[in-house]
């Protein structure tokens, strides 16, 4: 069987949004109704889809699988494939879909199908951009997501939704306008924007040098790092909660991404040389942002900023370029994609019932809500990174891997653990435990629509924190393979450096009598 | 019997011809039947309009081809170009037809001197001397003069004609001005000529007539600092004569400006560059930063203009097949986003008077949801946003800044089209954020058709660019 699965998988969401497009009429509640299942039934096929991507996927295999290529613009190619860096990705993607899908379905009352049309939209942009093997498509995939989050943040978010959306997009805009000047810097250096041939591609040190940064300047936006992470809290509190979901679980993971993908292989003499200043801004991220969140008083304020404490560990581990540091970005990214994104369902549990987002307006919920105090828990701990759960794994990876390459970052960045129990134990205790507040006396426990998002992201945690050899395994090859050309290269630019240093030396010693 | 063979060297010139016969029998027309022709008229003149492009399209030889001692050249640049104006003036006038008839202006000088305009642009794409270009330029420019102040009971278009005939008029002189230092310094008016004599550099006086040569296109298509004209000639006209305003005459002097630089002065590549990446620069940051401001929707649109033209020059500023191509593409979905977008502007009418404040826009997508989604594509695309199309226009303009290596253009180019973002996207915010204004009249036919397939043009472009792409890559090669 040869179909273009990779296609069918970016490209069926697509198909649901027009296909919701075509098939309601008007605002009646036949219309949100069809809307929703249309939706639904839409990332359930995806996600079923990309199993059977998984199952046929060769993880012994360093190189793209379910490679489709076809003439496009003339300079690019419409090129799409996956390696075991990207398939983690996708996957996580098309799982998470059903689910804000499902978050939604009540909490959405409101112009329903432009919704769920752009949730589907955005579905097939956060693909495409994890499978994209063209720097074009890639760039097309990437930015086209900004304009149904902008919508969604926009038009369903919270009472200061307008700047809040505002600034998500011109901060994520800005980063990523000088990336796409780099990427066309790239083609005339390289004569192609397709990826596997830039990966073998040894770009000049002087442009690495600025290129770098270009792409540094989007993917730290998009991640988001210390200093320009403000946007995120303000997405984060505005959006629904969906939306929310999405952010934390998906989009930000496309900053880490383009790291992986493209920094850390494209440019590895400039990130070799630049890895300390990510190591700073990491450190700063993981402690300073842990110390804001100990001082919020919004429960998704709380949890974004530990969202970027936690993106922390992801580029620290990344560009310390050690097996075990990429390895443990790429296993956090997963892990907070699912614990993140549990988390903001958690807090939209509350908020579809009180409307509120206050810390201190919660107190004593375990009286009333006992599942949900047992679900809350779950996720409150794989963030701390408490071993059993998936967070530990990760964290775990990337301090080992950082470890050996630079002791005093790892050192601090170990803090940023304390912390994080600090103040995500503090909320657990200030929202679940203590007296029942009188405002809250009347509120419901977790219905079955919510014990059906709840129940396969709960398994997942604990699953990913017992077991995480699957998704290790499936990664193992192809960041084998990145390392090595890193390594290759860095030595390579080494060995230059110390010839022309002896050159320069012996220039100079010439001259001198 | 004059032998079909014998007219064969008349082919080349046969939308210019089709054109100006089909402009005099209107006038003839409409003198003969008076007021009441007014209608027929217009709509005829769509008709000559699509029959001079057929004739570009199926008549004219293929090839480059000099005519008039190689004053007037038909090649693939011009093709591409005239098609694109004729596309661009017969949307404009499509978009007339409607508002003409709400507005009781049903005149028939309208579609006369439409086809006289767009004939004026025609010769101007086929320029290849400077008496030529002039001519062009003329007929071009005082039709233009007289359609801004054709509702002449209107303060406003009159003193837009009046302004625009004014500043017109001195760019004109500007112009032909530096055409003779030019003349003088180089003993000929032909590009080819110009060509050889420049071809180991020029005296200051030569750049002297340059400058004043820039100076007169600049102010045809709007670039800073010879702008000012724009919000006031913009907002003054009637709204189809706007929307004619911002495509068609911009493509014609983006074609003369591109082809004069190329073609008459590639000895002197470094000492216009400049000018123009000063233009460039110019054009695009006043245009986002005055946008910003604006609460009348046409005057939005002239500054939104004014940084379009300056991202088109990006390319030119390359000064490569590379840049050419790009400015093609960028033309080509510029008349495509513009004709769409004043189709909504049109659209605009409230209890049969027209509104044209952005607040009144506010919950469209309640009151009319295609009709936003159409434009909301509309505004990211003009905003630069992939997947859509005003994104690849910029793309390959900006691709061929950084092969010439002007990094310093390229990088304030990116930015300025994220401060211009800012203003497009407050429009999206006022259709999709916030509460509902009534809703406007019905949208009448014509301007459907015309927001529809501007709108899918712009939104589809990404999944078919090849036949597009192809024709500029062709275009721009004929040049060099």
């Amino acid at each position: 069987m040869n179909w273009p699965i990779l296609s069918v998988v970016t490209f069926l969401p697509l198909f649901g949004a027009l296909l919701v497009m075509l098939l309601t009429r008007g605002d009646t509640p036949i219309a949100r109704g069809t809307a929703r299942w249309i939706a639904l039934w839409a990332t359930l096929i995806t996600f079923a889809i990309s199993l059977v991507m998984v199952a046929r996927f060769d993880p012994a295999s360093p190189e793209f699988q379910y490679v489709e290529k076809h003439p496009w613009l003339g300079v690019a190619f419409y090129h799409m494939g996956v390696d075991g860096i990207s398939l983690p990705f996708v996957i996580l993607t098309t799982a998470l879909m059903p689910i804000c899908i499902l978050a939604s379905w009540t909490a959405i009352q409101r112009r329903v199908k432009e919704y769920m049309i752009a949730f589907l939209i955005l579905e097939t942009l956060m693909v495409g951009t994890f499978a994209a093997l063209d720097l074009v498509l890639f760039y097309l995939f990437f930015e086209g997501g900004l304009i149904p989050m902008f919508l969604i943040i926009g038009v369903w978010g919270g009472p200061r939704r307008v700047y809040a959306s505002f600034k998500f997009f011109l901060y994520t805009l800005a980063g990523s306008v000088l990336m796409l000047l780099a990427i066309m810097a790239m083609y005339w250096d390289a004569g192609t924007t397709d990826i596997p041939t830039l990966l073998r591609h040894g770009f000049p040190l002087a442009l690495q040098k600025w290129a770098w940064f270009a792409f540094f300047a989007s993917f730290a936006v998009k991640m988001p790092m210390w200093p320009v992470h403000t946007w995120l809290p303000d997405a984060h509190v505005e959006a629904p909660t969906a939306g929310s979901v999405i952010l934390a679980a998906i989009l930000l993971k496309m900053g880490g991404y383009g790291f992986l993908r493209f920094s850390l292989p494209m440019f590895p003499v400039a990130s070799h040389d630049y890895a300390p200043l990510i190591f700073t801004l990491s450190v700063v991220a993981i402690v300073y942002t842990s110390l804001v969140a100990l001082m919020q008083e919004d429960v998704k304020k709380l949890i974004a900023y530990s969202s970027v404490a936690h993106m922390g560990f992801v580029t620290m581990g990344i560009f310390a370029a050690t097996a075990q540091g990429v390895a443990g970005g790429i296993f956090q990214m997963i892990s907070h994609g699912v614990v993140s994104g549990a988390l903001f369902l958690c807090v939209g549990v509350v908020y579809d019932r009180m409307h509120t987002r206050e810390i201190a307006f919660y107190g004593g919920l375990v009286n009333r809500m006992p599942l949900y105090a047992f679900v809350f828990m779950v996720f409150t701990l794989a963030n701390v990174g408490l071993p059993g759960t998936s967070g530990f794994v990760g964290e775990f990876l990337s301090l080992l891997g950082t470890f050996k390459v630079n002791t005093s970052v790892a050192f601090i960045a170990t803090l940023g653990v304390i912390l994080s129990a600090c103040y995500a134990l503090w909320l657990y205790r200030k929202m679940i435990f203590g007296p029942l507040k009188p405002a809250v006396a009347g509120i419901r426990d977790l219905g079955w629509r919510e014990n059906i998002i709840f129940a396969p992201l709960v398994a997942l945690t604990i699953l990913l924190g017992v077991a995480p050899k699957p998704v290790l395994d499936i990664s193992a090859a192809s960041v084998t393979q990145l390392l090595e050309r890193y390594t290759r290269a860095v030595k390579a630019a080494d060995v230059e450096r110390a010839q022309a240093k002896v050159a320069a030396a012996d220039i100079g010693a010439r001259s001198a009598p | 019997m004059i032998e079909l063979s014998q007219l064969s060297p008349c082919l080349p010139l046969l939308p210019e011809i089709v054109l100006a016969t089909g402009a005099m029998l209107m006038l003839m027309f409409g003198a003969a039947g008076g007021e009441r022709s007014g209608p027929a008229v217009n709509g005829w003149s769509i008709a000559v309009m699509v029959l001079a492009g057929y004739a570009l399209i199926a008549w004219v030889p293929a090839g480059r081809l000099a005519l008039f001692e190689g004053s007037f050249v038909v090649d693939d640049f011009s093709r591409f170009l005239k098609l694109l104006t004729l596309t661009g003036s017969a949307g404009a006038l499509a978009l007339s037809l409607d508002y003409l008839k709400l507005a009781r202006q049903q005149k028939f000088e309208y579609g006369a001197l439409f086809l006289l305009s767009t004939l004026g642009m025609l010769m101007l794409i086929s320029a290849s001397d400077l008496i030529a270009l002039y001519l062009g330029l003329e007929l071009m420019s005082l039709s233009l003069y007289v359609v801004a102040a054709f509702d002449r009971d209107n303060v406003r278009s009159t003193e837009a004609g009046l302004k625009y005939f004014v500043l017109g008029a001195l760019s004109s002189g500007m112009l032909l001005y530096g055409a003779s230092l030019i003349y003088g310094f180089t003993g000929t008016v032909n590009f080819a000529g110009i060509a050889r004599a420049t071809a180991n550099g020029a005296g200051i006086g030569l750049i002297f007539g340059l400058v004043f040569l820039f100076a007169g296109f600049c102010f045809k298509i709007s670039a800073v600092p010879f702008h000012m004209w724009t919000p006031d000639v913009y907002e003054g006209a009637p709204t189809p004569v706007t929307a004619f305003f911002a495509a068609a005459p911009k493509v014609a002097g983006i074609a003369v400006f591109v082809r004069a630089t190329v073609v008459a002065f590639p000895g002197i590549t470094h000492e216009w560059q400049q000018i123009v990446v000063f233009v460039s620069i110019a054009s695009m940051a006043l245009g986002a930063f005055a946008a910003i401001g604006q609460r009348n929707i046409k005057r939005l649109m002239a500054y939104s203009s004014i940084g379009h033209m300056g991202f088109a020059l990006v390319g030119l500023a390359a000064g490569t097949a590379e840049g050419v191509e790009g400015v093609l593409v960028y033309m080509t979905i510029y008349v495509a986003m513009t004709l769409g977008t004043f189709a909504v502007i049109l659209f605009m009418r409230r209890g049969g008077t027209a509104v044209e404040t952005i607040g009144d826009l506010a919950g469209l997508s309640r009151t009319h949801p295609t009709v936003a989604f159409l434009l909301a594509m509309l505004l990211f695309s003009l905003a630069g946003i992939p997947p859509l199309a005003g994104f690849f226009a910029k793309f390959y303009v900006f691709l061929a800044a950084i092969k010439a290596g002007l990094y310093v253009l390229a990088v304030i180019g990116v930015l300025t089209s994220v401060i211009g973002a800012y203003y497009y996207l407050a429009i999206v915010k006022l259709m999709y954020f916030d509460e509902p204004k009534p809703g406007f009249d019905a949208m009448p036919g014509l301007l459907r058709i015309v927001l529809g397939i501007a709108g899918l043009i712009n939104i589809l472009f990404f999944a078919y660019p090849a036949p597009i792409l192809g024709a500029a890559t062709a275009a721009a090669a004929s040049l060099f």
